[in-house]
């Protein structure tokens, strides 16, 4: 052994000392001693002391750090280098979006017919609630996209909009008795019109200050329909929510439901299927619409908006309008899959509209890659999905959800799609732009 | 009788801006005469920028007026206008002295979002352009025509789909100018388009305000450094020194004005010796 | 105003406690029926279902308020009295919420970020000085003057150790991406709030902690003689509260103003490439700040649980972002102003719980948040942002 790397074997020693050091600083109070109401101590707390786990915790620390400061921070090879050599580069993930979508829209249309040859009709309705789940959350991350991934308007308050879209399909049905497929377009013209209210003061609003101004909005939706009891049903929320029909036909036992009509035995998953395909053609709908609209010039506004808000200014926009019709737009989405949700549930309270579904959405679009439809996709399968997978350490979920978002984005700043397609080009082979020439708005 | 004076596109009149106590510009009154290249030229600091801020909306003055007059007879008080209405109403595009590219969009990006207004209107305000109309695929192929014209121009037409940081820094500057075009305005603000251009770029931007002035009819109003360009190519200069005006007259004037000489252009080299003395050199 | 709208019978789930719809609402009650009356759900539902464990933080103050019912109602509201005991209360809330509210306006300030996970960190702060207090069986009936000394004790180690938990936030989520997108850091920063959050419920528990009062009694201002005949007290843990805030907030005034740190941390904010070229230690200033800031969270983690009695693994966000909206309304990146906003969020929630409603309260803050930012987007003592062409 050279002297070189004796040192820096010292060296690595050290720093994970340091790091061990550090760890029980953190664990020794929070992890080795808990503070519990003891039995037979009158409701009065005591320690319960959990020496053990701390000297776990401080291992796993010490010998982690040694062994990345061996073998990757300070060795000549670090291994993270042959693993990334084996990842396919950055650069053909940018022929990604022209193949993978098409993958996985052909994967999504057959989904349901796979999993019902796979797992039986009552086996896989498990798992297509899940891809119910996840299908919502591509929705929603798809509407959000258009605020801050093209326009640059980090929002922060998103979960408002759904609420809104929730809440009216919810009351119209309740009070009204109005039908989903009534309600779905009032919910999102409804959602929408709450953004244009709401954006129309705060989008003069730079940055972060846009940021938590949409938060507080976010949260006044959710108290007011926490504590506006006689109409919202406060935190009972509102339960008999409609389900929705196909063509007027009910999914229900009996001579004129779903499955008489079609000839079918009455299941319980047709209206599961029904559902999955229901949210699967909304979510397809705001694709098309944000693609489209990408090509429009309200679209490359809205990136411009992004890129040079004054040199908008200079070039005759109107940048609180392009402001608005984003918010607009986004928070009708939001609204669409809202009443989505509140049919699909079949109950609604307001807790389903916390900010922490904000941060979910806007995590989905951010560790996707910001304006990058695909990207929403791969980032709605992995945060939703997988977390899902890993429901029997229900205790620890949001725990790894957490640890996962700080280590994508410590990973891959920029998403992990992070090339601009251009929306028009002249020779017809325009290339990806790569992130870091794209801004990504201050507003 | 001089452009500027019975034909202006442009008048101020006791233009006056404060930052607090600070006096940017007081009582500024001049004409940019209509097919023009209007130089504003003066030290750092003297209020060029101001003005232009000013002109284009991004300040609103403390006191004065500012008039438009276009080319079909309608006059706009530009003082009173939000930024975004100059642009688009009252046809008048600048640049900027740090360059304000969509770095991300490609040049023609870049192009069809300058022509945001009319192409808005063609897409029927973007419902007919989701519906995926004919009558918005005629006007943006007419745009991307226009965009190629201007790339073409530029001499930039094989990097029509190359990202706008991508390109060097004079190339950036045309480009912008390019895109201040597209928007279609009868009078162009340039803020120093020539800085950190080496004389061969220089003399391509003179040849291209040049074309822009005698072909597109549109009118230039310039604020530069470079004495170069300045004496070369514009008809009518205003000097600025802390924020009002100390001369205003054709290039020939202003550079024998000794006012301008002694507050901007410096002391006559005659001179020289007998300063040198005064200050102990 | 708090109604009892609904038999609670049908909510209370799980062998909790269960009042019927006659029962009389007095703050005898146990602090769990309290709970459990208030919003109408068990607590177990309040800790599990997050989205009503949101409201945990307005229950604190909600037993608070309720109080004033207990009273003999008639022109209550229109007195002296109560007003005196609404400003009270105002002023120590708004203390806690200030101090918060400093490490929000120093980490905005010199790196423009919102650091979502330091209303967690005041929450671990909170925790770390609960099991102290209980570790080292702290109570009222120690003599005083040990009393005070065992507090002081708790005070520093918990500063210290909060300090270590704002490092490690920093150095692991925050460091790595410094100098790139704007986003990553706001997205690694929830992360970290949510880390933070499920790993105090993992290891404390998610049952709300109660705390016997470490501090009672206090002086009577009004002792219900007046016309009204309502009772105004000063508690010796309001005393305690203001007079520690007001300390902290002159020395760290003076740390940042007169020290070679301050005068490193105010150069960072203005350009922190050229602070580096000269010879500033940037990372280390930025550590400086999350440390400071995570250790005044933590002094408002101890004071909050003096106050309160009570904790729980969610108290960090709505704090967090009640005294974000605190130093945005001060003026981000002033440290005067940061406690100026804590104030006026302080007095403005209690008022507007004493006199209109207590559910509406977080509405209140919040849309003054929103109209200050429309209309002073630099808040009451910032520096105005000069849009630069």
């Amino acid at each position: 052994m050279s002297a070189q790397s004796e040192s820096r074997f010292v060296s690595a020693v050290k720093d994970s000392v340091a790091g061990g050091l550090i760890a029980l600083a953190l664990f020794s109070l929070m992890l080795g001693m808990k503070a519990e109401v003891a039995s037979g101590m009158g409701g009065q707390l005591g320690i319960e002391y959990r020496w053990g786990a701390v000297a776990i915790a401080v291992a796993i620390v010490f010998f982690g750090r040694l062994l990345l400061n061996l073998f990757v921070w300070k060795s000549d090879k670090p291994v993270t280098g042959i693993m990334s050599g084996m990842m396919p580069k950055a650069s053909s993930f940018s022929g990604l979006g022209k193949f993978a979508m098409p993958v996985f829209l052909v994967l999504a249309v057959v989904l349901p017919f796979l999993l019902m040859s796979y797992y039986g009709a009552s086996g896989s309705r498990r798992y297509l609630d899940l891809a119910i789940l996840v299908t919502t959350y591509v929705m929603l991350g798809w509407g959000l996209n258009i605020v801050v991934g093209l326009a640059g308007l980090l929002d922060l308050g998103y979960v408002a909009f759904y609420a809104v879209g929730a809440y009216s399909y919810a009351l119209l049905a309740h009070y009204f008795g109005l039908s989903f497929w009534i309600c779905l377009p009032l919910a999102g013209i409804l959602a929408a019109l709450w953004g244009i209210m709401l954006g129309f003061p705060v989008l003069r609003l730079r940055g972060d200050y846009l940021a938590i101004v949409t938060l507080a909005f976010g949260e006044i939706i959710r108290v007011v329909l926490l504590n506006w009891y006689d109409f919202t049903g406060g935190p009972d929320g509102i339960s008999g929510i409609p389900r929705p029909s196909f063509f007027g036909l009910e999914f229900e036992r009996g001579d004129d439901g779903f499955a008489a009509f079609f000839g079918l035995d009455y299941s319980s998953i047709h209206r599961i299927i029904f559902l999955y395909y229901l949210i699967l053609a909304m979510a397809l709908v705001t694709n098309f619409v944000t693609m489209r609209l990408r090509k429009l010039p309200v679209g490359r506004a809205w990136e411009a908006l992004r890129e040079d808000e004054i040199a908008c200014r200079s070039l005759g926009i109107n940048t609180t309008n392009t402001k608005l019709t984003a918010f607009a737009l986004g928070a009708m989405f939001g609204g669409f899959a809202g009443s989505f949700f509140a049919t699909r549930q079949g109950f609604i309270s307001p807790e389903s509209f916390t900010f922490m579904e904000s941060a979910v959405i806007l995590a989905i679009v951010v560790l996707g890659g910001l304006g990058s439809q695909i990207g929403v996709v791969i980032a709605a399968v992995v945060m939703i999905g997988g977390f899902e997978l890993i429901r029997e350490f229900a205790e620890y979920r949001m725990l790894v959800f957490g640890l996962l978002m700080v280590g994508i984005m410590v990973w891959k700043p920029r998403g992990l799609i992070s090339t601009r397609t251009p929306s028009i080009s002249l020779s017809g082979k325009a290339k990806g732009i790569s992130a870091d020439l794209v801004q990504e708005g201050h507003g | 009788m001089s452009s500027w004076t019975n034909n202006p596109i442009l008048t101020i009149e006791h233009l006056t801006m404060r930052f607090g106590g600070l006096v940017a510009i007081g009582d500024l009154s001049f004409n940019v005469g209509r097919g023009d290249i209007t130089a504003l030229i003066g030290p750092n600091g003297a209020g060029k920028t101001t003005v232009f801020n000013c002109v284009t909306g991004f300040y609103k003055p403390t006191e004065g007026r500012i008039v438009m007059h276009r080319a079909n007879k309608e006059e706009y008080l530009l003082e009173r206008m939000p930024d975004f209405k100059i642009s688009a109403k009252a046809k008048v595009a600048r640049t900027f002295q740090n360059i304000r590219l969509f770095g991300g969009m490609t040049l023609l990006e870049n192009l069809m979002v300058a022509q945001h207004n009319p192409l808005m209107v063609a897409s029927g305000f973007t419902i007919g352009g989701v519906l995926g109309l004919s009558s918005f695929h005629k006007a943006e192929k007419e745009a991307v025509d226009r965009a190629r014209f201007w790339l073409d121009r530029i001499g930039l037409l094989e990097r029509a789909d190359a990202p706008a940081a991508d390109l060097p820094y004079g190339d950036q500057r045309r480009l912008e100018i390019a895109r201040a075009m597209c928007s279609g305005p009868e009078l162009l603000c340039l803020d120093e388009p020539a800085a950190g251009l080496n004389p061969k770029e220089s003399s391509e931007l003179n040849a291209l305000l040049q074309y822009i002035r005698a072909e597109q009819g549109t009118s230039i109003l310039l604020i530069e450094h470079d004495m170069s360009v300045v004496m070369e190519i514009s008809d009518h200069v205003v000097v600025l020194d802390y924020g009002e005006k100390i001369s205003d007259g054709t290039p020939d004037e202003v550079k024998n004005d000794p006012k301008v000489i002694a507050a901007y252009l410096g002391v006559p080299d005659e001179e020289v010796d007998q300063v040198e003395q005064e200050v102990g050199l | 105003m708090l109604r009892f709208k609904e038999p609670f019978e049908r909510r209370s789930k799980g062998g909790w406690p269960v009042i019927s719809g006659t029962e009389k609402f007095s703050h005898n009650l146990p602090q769990e029926k309290i709970l459990v009356f208030i919003r109408g759900s068990s607590k177990r539902e309040l800790s599990q279902k997050r989205g009503l464990a949101t409201t945990f933080f307005n229950v604190q103050k909600c037993t608070l308020t309720t109080k004033r019912w207990l009273e003999p109602s008639g022109g209550l509201n229109n007195d002296m009295e109560y007003f005196l005991q609404q400003l009270i209360n105002g002023v120590t809330l708004g203390s806690i919420y200030g101090l918060i509210a400093i490490g929000y306006t120093m980490v905005y300030g010199i790196i423009g970020m919102i650091n979502f996970a330091h209303g967690d960190i005041f929450m671990v702060g909170a925790f770390i000085s609960l099991i102290l207090i209980v570790a080292l069986g702290v109570t009222a009936s120690m003599p005083l003057a040990l009393l005070i000394l065992a507090l002081i004790a708790i005070l520093i180690v918990s500063m210290a150790l909060t300090s270590v938990w704002g490092w490690t936030v920093e150095r692991i989520a925050y460091r790595p991406l410094r100098g790139s997108f704007r986003l990553a850091p706001l997205i690694t920063a929830i992360g970290a709030s949510i880390v933070l959050q499920n790993f105090v419920q993992i290891s404390q528990g998610a049952r709300n902690k109660p705390l016997q009062p470490l501090i009672p009694g206090g002086f009577t201002l009004s002792d219900g003689s007046g016309d009204s005949g309502f009772v105004v007290q000063l508690s010796y843990s309001q005393i305690l509260i203001i007079v520690v805030t007001t300390v902290l907030m002159i020395g760290f005034t003076t740390l940042i103003n007169k020290t070679s740190l301050g005068r490193a941390q105010r150069s960072c904010e203005q350009d922190r490439k050229m602070a580096s070229l000269l010879g500033i230690n940037v990372d280390r200033t930025i550590s400086l700040t999350f440390v400071m800031g995570a250790s005044l969270a933590s002094v408002a983690g101890l004071m909050f649980l003096i106050y309160y009695g009570v904790i729980d693994f969610y108290i960090g966000f709505l704090a967090g972002v009640k005294a974000f909206t605190a130093a945005v309304l001060g003026g981000i990146g002033s440290l005067p102003g940061a406690m100026l906003g804590g104030l006026l969020i302080g007095l403005i929630e209690t008022f507007w719980s004493g006199y209109f409603s207590v559910e509406y309260k977080d509405v209140a803050a919040f849309s003054i948040l929103a109209i200050v930012l429309i209309f002073m987007p630099e808040g009451l003592l910032g520096k105005p942002e000069v849009e630069k062409v």
